[in-house]
């Protein structure tokens, strides 16, 4: 590679990493507790233990759980109800208004077969809530997500212009080499590399998977605008019908409608999921893979009959299966410690990253160190 | 010794299979259970273990 193609390698790979860098460290940091977040609930109590269903015990009629719910919020009205496909428990999610922001929502949680009101903490409370927002959006809503996706971009090309200047640092030098008998600094610039090298696969997929994360709230808006707008013109000029049609019912249609799928949550009318005339059953699979791709039944809330099953776009989908692959939530337990390990090293990376800089020379010393694969008369200094 | 033999090794070979490995890692859970996942945890634990040996092998002195 020539001197110059490598400096401009390297001036990329120093900006694009010294921008993103404590954004990153902040991601890496506050993502750690949040891939460990349903089992942080069940230690501190937050999530309740949900006693199994006794044999031969029916689930009980939605509609009367919606109404058990609501009587813990007066004058709030429901806006989601779903299911957790680990125990047997629901939630009603509610609110002021049909559409109050998830901030200001209230939870309950209830025995799918008793109809018992579970005491459990609010998803929209606590530290790990702090946390969460702290990792999704700085507490600043849209912008803050937008910002934090732009970060992971710059990540990502820090990683990619990273592996071009791998290639001729170590081009004298077995892989996995690391030289810290020498000077302090050349330690630092092995350990960055082996450490780089070792996450580069899992840090670039999470971090690209976190930026279009971040695009969820813009593409739900362009989902609903296109494809339940299309739903919605059909019903134009008609106001929203005060009483709705049995939940119980609705969710039997869906899912004789669809009947390879299982309901994982339904939206009510006016929470922006389903338009203003229907319920949204939302229906997955029940593989890793096809839990996380939803179906949408969309149920007439005054004729309880099905409208539409409408196919998600391409780019909700894409949205869909970027998540697992952000969370580290769909390999048990284990994958979730080594999600956590390589979170751990990649915060070495940024650390060391920064280290370096701290510790660095003129841009013309750090490409001839490259070029010679770290073995400059600087390689021998005393620490 | 053969020619090949003789030629130096890319230093991208390592990094490209670790691509490869990561992806394969990351697709396996999410395609099914059971021996999907006991591959994820193979591949994403041997990258782990990659760090170890590299540590262990640390060239200590000048």
């Amino acid at each position: 590679m020539q001197r110059s193609t490598l400096k401009a390698w390297f001036l990329v790979h120093k900006w694009t990493s010294l921008v993103c860098t404590v954004f990153l460290l902040l991601l890496c940091v506050t993502g750690l507790p949040l891939v460990f977040w349903e089992e942080i609930g069940h230690l501190t109590g937050a999530d309740p233990d949900v006693a199994p269903a006794a044999v031969g015990a029916q689930p009980q009629n939605l509609d009367d759980l919606v109404n058990q719910a609501l009587s813990q919020y007066p004058g709030d009205v429901p806006l989601f109800f779903g299911w957790d496909d680990h125990s047997p428990s629901v939630y009603v999610n509610t609110g002021a208004r049909p559409d109050t922001p998830p901030p200001e929502m209230n939870t309950a949680i209830l025995h799918q077969y008793t109809g018992e009101v579970l005491p459990a903490a609010q998803f929209n409370e606590g530290v790990m809530y702090f946390i969460y927002r702290l990792h999704t959006d700085v507490f600043v809503g849209l912008p803050g997500m937008l910002f934090l996706g732009a970060m992971a971009l710059l990540f990502a090309v820090a990683i990619v212009s990273g592996v071009v200047l791998y290639g001729p640092f170590m081009r004298k030098l077995s892989f996995g080499t690391l030289r810290t008998g020498r000077s302090r600094r050349l330690a630092w610039l092995d350990l960055h590399n082996v450490l780089g090298i070792v996450t580069l696969g899992w840090a670039f997929v999470v971090g690209i998977t976190g930026a279009i994360n971040t695009l969820a709230k813009p593409l739900e808006q362009a989902w609903q605008t296109e494809q339940l707008g299309e739903f919605a013109k059909r019903y134009e000029g008609r106001p929203r019908p005060a009483t709705f049609a049995s939940l119980d019912a609705a969710v039997a249609t869906a899912r004789a409608a669809e009947p390879g799928m299982t309901p994982a949550f339904v939206s009510f009318p006016g929470t922006g999921y389903s338009g203003d005339h229907h319920y949204g059953v939302f229906m997955h699979g029940n593989t890793p893979l096809t839990e996380r791709l939803y179906r949408p039944v969309l149920i007439d809330v005054e004729t309880g009959e099905v409208t539409a099953r409408p196919q998600l776009p391409g780019y909700m989908t894409t949205l869909l299966l970027s998540q697992p692959l952000h969370f580290g939530d769909y390999g048990g337990i284990v994958l979730k410690v080594l999600w956590a390990l390589l979170d751990l090293l990649t915060i070495a990376v940024l650390v060391s990253g920064l280290y370096l800089w701290f510790k660095r020379g003129s841009t013309e010393a750090r490409v001839t160190e490259i070029e010679r694969s770290g073995l400059t008369a600087e390689a021998g200094v005393a620490r | 010794m053969s020619r090949a033999a003789n030629a130096p090794r890319s230093p991208f070979i390592a990094p490209a299979w670790i691509t490869i490995a990561s992806i394969v890692g990351l697709v396996s859970a999410l395609v099914g259970d059971g021996v999907f996942d006991a591959i994820s945890w193979l591949v994403f634990g041997s990258l782990v273990g990659l760090f170890i040996r590299a540590w262990i092998k640390r060239e200590r002195k000048r």
